[in-house]
């Protein structure tokens, strides 16, 4: 870092703690991600053009950015909900439900995707309450929803709760005080400040159920066209020895994830700046 | 004193549709994972966990755990400070860069890393020159660990950081403090939850990773299975109950982090509640 | 900067940091020594697909003591296991199995292209390295409501039919090319009939699982399906294992000879000095101790005094091999299951 940072700041240990970042980064993720696209690029433009959209790769793009979407959606409303709840309320069982927020990253994928195909199935505890009214889950895009939101549920709890904890209460009773309502004061004072951590925590979630595979395989039923997602097209190339194939279409998914999490994270730096100009 | 908290009937919706939620995806199937371990009673479940393999897998998952988990709360400490506590060019490409471990399936983790060390990888030839052993071995399975748990202390500390600004600490140094006694009386306690929360995601994700870890652990029984590995093999092996006991193995020790984290909330509380019933000079003069 | 901050320097800052990240790798490394030889310890890694290890586990029981009585060395086989494709990948990339024991010819053909043993390797052993074989059947739900008998019955409109995927899943190779198989015998040779049999099976499959084991845990799990088809080792382990009163065999009349073959890897046992005792550990696979075992877990042996002798008796169903209908593996793979092949085309009509 030849360039002093920007702001006068008097703070030091810029160059150590960026240094350090950087050179961790770089050995564990970057050069090792390299690899991925040294070994694409091993392929001529065509080739690689015709793998990655070769119509049933295309189908399963379809399948994974919507689930995932739609999973990180959910988790981000959710997960606020839950933060919220956790960190105001008191009830009866809060400490148990703090407590098992993580368990989706500990339990291991597989075994998720187990029990919730168990559960999920026509035969299982709530899916028969939803095969009642004629309506699958397991095996149908809605089990890869349940599945994605299941593993990326801690994300946005995670994020938001650290943030509410340390929010000043003040504020609000300014607020109160001026004449705002509840809703008001939540929707204009807290959501604004909450926001850069619910969109970590939504990016997060949406970048970790784009490439989940444990779980989605024992729920999606993966039927091509409908139900297959990307990571088992990857599996399947690379059942066939094609590496090249495979790390065509992951670095392609890579690609594309890491423009949608710098899209966010533009976004989150946006209303950080407002938050701080206010 | 303004009321900040909602009317009582708005509290028990919340309340309500929080829990539904959580029961739906939450508890249910861990209800199931549970009801399945002991499905054959509590004897059968104990002679699974005292099973050779299954202890070698939990010796080798703590093991790894024990090693990345501290890497990565280094890297996240400096990497918050450096995001959080400064401006510079190229920041939202560093954070979207550090994300990117989670934005890669784990097959394609444990894949890069075959690429990287396998015997056709570009190392591999050096590799095996020099009779080392990455893939396949302890080190492959920590590298890939490591890898995918990369982001979750960096990103559970920058928010929280940002939230704070850094108005204390300059206020330290101005007064006087050297960087690591700013570092270590002003910042550590300001971000003490989100690192705490941090860390128990990092470590809860450490020992349950399954995808990266199956590409580079070879399975070789009793030597580079993992817990989450042997969960499988004993799934396949048609042993639900012994898979699902060790699975409840994994979410216990998972919560061991948990329990720590609440003992630390139970101590600091009191020592508030302490510190608020002291007048300020005694609280000084005991610091 | 002051003096006081000399470390936060850039030139430092690099040195310690790069310090930390290989004194983080390096310390993971620092156990992979190998151990040296001793001569009365030996060490083998079987490298084998997963329905087998109930199987080896008893095999290499009875080796250990027959290579302790012959030669007074204690031997250690370390087993390896998982889906056939993904452990020949391991073996490729750098896992040093002594033996290869996977669920097709194909899988150690790959790892044979990467120079690790030779081309012809399953020529150096008898019946085609196959010391055991199995074939497909069916298994349905008890009392076979569904009168399920033969392979026609499969594509019936109202019977759905539980087979894994076979782009993942080595196993579901053998299922589809069983019923390509019996199709083009039925047709007369017709390919394009038998394709279109192979279509209409499908239409019958809701759930296409990755693994083997997937999809018996759907089937006996879930409860979906009407007939499962399966390898009959794995068949008979599932009624075993699963409930001997929910479910039934059914032999089709006419079924595949799969047959999951052995090598040794020659560039592994060479490097660990194990040949003599991984030519051992095959060949004993032959002998009727070991067909026995092989029995006991219900794959076919090939010493027929052993599989007449085997109660309750395999039936008799006519088999044909790959070989024969096929011209073997790398054809097999090429025109069905490669990207594009003829599994391929029968989604993507089935889409359009």
């Amino acid at each position: 870092m030849g360039k002093r940072m920007k702001s006068k700041g008097i703070l030091p240990g810029f160059g150590l703690t960026i240094g350090y970042t950087l050179v961790y980064l770089s050995l564990l993720v970057l050069i090792p991600l390299s690899i991925l696209f040294l070994q694409t690029a091993s392929m001529t433009w065509e080739q690689f053009w015709l793998t990655v959209t070769d119509q049933r790769v295309l189908a399963s793009f379809q399948v994974s950015f919507l689930t995932a979407f739609f999973a990180a959606c959910m988790n981000a409303v959710f997960g606020v909900l839950v933060a919220w709840v956790l960190v105001r309320y008191h009830f009866p069982g809060k400490r148990f439900i703090d407590g098992i927020v993580d368990l989706p990253f500990a339990l291991p994928t597989a075994v998720a995707g187990i029990a919730l195909a168990s559960i999920y199935s026509e035969n299982g505890w709530i899916g028969q309450l939803f095969a009642a009214w004629g309506m699958k889950i397991a095996y149908t895009p809605v089990g890869i929803f349940v599945a994605l939101t299941f593993i990326g549920l801690p994300f946005v709890v995670r994020t938001v709760q650290p943030v509410l904890q340390d929010w000043d209460r003040q504020v609000e009773e300014a607020a109160a005080t001026l004449g705002a309502s509840r809703l008001q004061t939540f929707l204009r004072v807290i959501l604004p400040h909450l926001l850069p951590a619910i969109l970590t925590g939504f990016a997060l979630a949406f970048a970790r159920a784009l490439g989940e595979y444990g779980s989605v395989v024992f729920i999606s039923g993966n039927m091509p066209f409908q139900t297959e997602i990307v990571p088992l097209l990857i599996m399947t190339k690379l059942e066939q020895f094609d590496y090249t194939g495979a790390t065509a279409i992951a670095s392609v998914m890579l690609v594309a994830s890491f423009f949608m999490l710098l899209v966010i994270n533009f976004f989150q730096w946006k209303t950080n700046k407002l938050d701080a100009g206010r | 004193m303004t009321d900040t908290s909602e009317p009582g009937y708005v509290r028990w919706l919340l309340i309500a549709v929080a829990l539904i939620f959580m029961g739906l995806f939450l508890v249910v199937p861990l209800i199931a994972v549970f009801s399945e371990a002991f499905s054959e009673g509590i004897g059968l479940f104990l002679q699974a966990v005292k099973e050779p393999d299954t202890l070698s897998a939990v010796k080798l998952t703590l093991l790894t755990a024990a090693i990345s988990v501290p890497a990565n709360v280094v890297f996240g400490v400096a990497a918050a400070w450096a995001i959080a506590k400064f401006s510079f060019r190229g920041k939202n490409l560093l954070l979207t860069l550090i994300d990117l471990p989670f934005a890669v399936s784990p097959v394609i983790s444990g894949l890069i890393f075959v690429l990287l060390f396998g015997t056709q990888g570009v190392l591999g030839p050096w590799l095996a020159a020099h009779d080392i052993k990455i893939i396949f071995a302890v080190p492959g399975i920590v590298l890939a660990t490591t890898f995918v748990t990369f982001p979750f202390v960096a990103r559970e500390l920058i928010p929280v950081m940002e939230a704070q600004g850094k108005d204390e600490e300059e206020a330290a140094i101005s007064l006087g403090a050297s960087g690591w006694q700013t570092f270590w009386r002003i910042t550590l306690p300001n971000i003490k939850w989100g690192l705490l929360y941090g860390v128990i995601l990092c470590n809860a994700r450490a020992m349950g990773e399954f995808g990266a870890v199956s590409v580079v652990s070879g399975h070789i029984r009793g030597m580079t299975n993992t817990l989450p590995l042997h969960v499988e093999i004993l799934y396949n092996e048609y042993q639900f109950v012994a898979a699902f006991a060790a699975a409840t193995l994994l979410a216990v020790l998972a919560l061991v982090t948990l329990v720590l984290k609440s003992l630390i909330e139970w101590k600091t509380e009191g020592q508030q509640r302490e510190n608020e019933a002291m007048p300020e000079i005694i609280r000084e003069a005991s610091a | 900067m002051s003096g006081r901050y000399w470390f936060l320097r850039p030139v430092s800052v690099y040195a310690v940091a790069i310090v930390l990240c290989l004194g983080l790798i390096g310390c993971t490394a620092s156990n992979s020594a190998t151990d040296s030889k001793q001569q009365t310890q030996v060490e083998l890694l079987n490298v084998s697909y997963d329905p087998t290890r109930e199987l080896y586990q008893e095999v290499n029981q009875r080796f250990a003591e027959y290579w302790k009585t012959k030669t007074g060395q204690t031997v250690t086989i370390k087993q390896s296991h998982g889906g056939s494709g993904k452990q020949s990948r391991s073996v490729i990339d750098g896992l040093e199995a002594d033996v290869v024991t996977l669920a097709l010819a194909y899988d150690i053909d790959a790892i044979a292209e990467r120079g690790y043993m030779p081309k012809e390797w399953q020529s150096r052993l008898p019946d085609n390295s196959s010391p055991y074989t199995s074939t497909i059947v069916f298994l349905v739900r008890k009392g076979n409501p569904k009168q399920i008998k033969d392979w026609d019955d499969l594509v019936k409109q109202d019977v759905s039919v539980i087979t894994p995927n076979p782009k993942t899943s080595g196993g579901a190779r053998w299922n589809y090319l069983a019923a390509w198989g019996y199709a083009l015998k039925k047709n007369n040779g017709d390919e394009g009939k038998a394709k279109d049999f192979v279509n209409r099976l499908f239409k019958n499959v809701p759930v296409l699982d990755s693994g083997a084991r997937g999809s018996t845990t759907t089937f006996v799990e879930r409860g979906i399906g009407d007939v499962l088809i399966a390898w009959e080792n794995e068949a008979y382990l599932a009624i075993n294992e699963l409930g001997k009163d929910k479910f039934d065999i059914v032999n089709p009349s006419l079924s595949i000879l799969a047959e999951p073959p052995v090598a040794i890897v020659d560039k592994n046992v060479d490097k660990r000095q194990t040949r003599e005792l991984a030519t051992e550990y095959l060949q004993f696979l032959y002998t009727k101790e070991a067909q026995e075992i092989a029995a006991k877990h219900y794959y076919r042996p090939r010493l027929a005094e052993v599989k007449a002798a085997h109660q309750p008796p395999f039936p008799e169903i006519e088999l044909f091999t790959i070989q024969e209908v096929f011209g073997g593996w790398a054809k097999a793979q090429q025109v069905h299951f490669a990207d594009g092949g003829v599994f391929d085309q029968i989604y993507q009509a089935q889409k359009e």
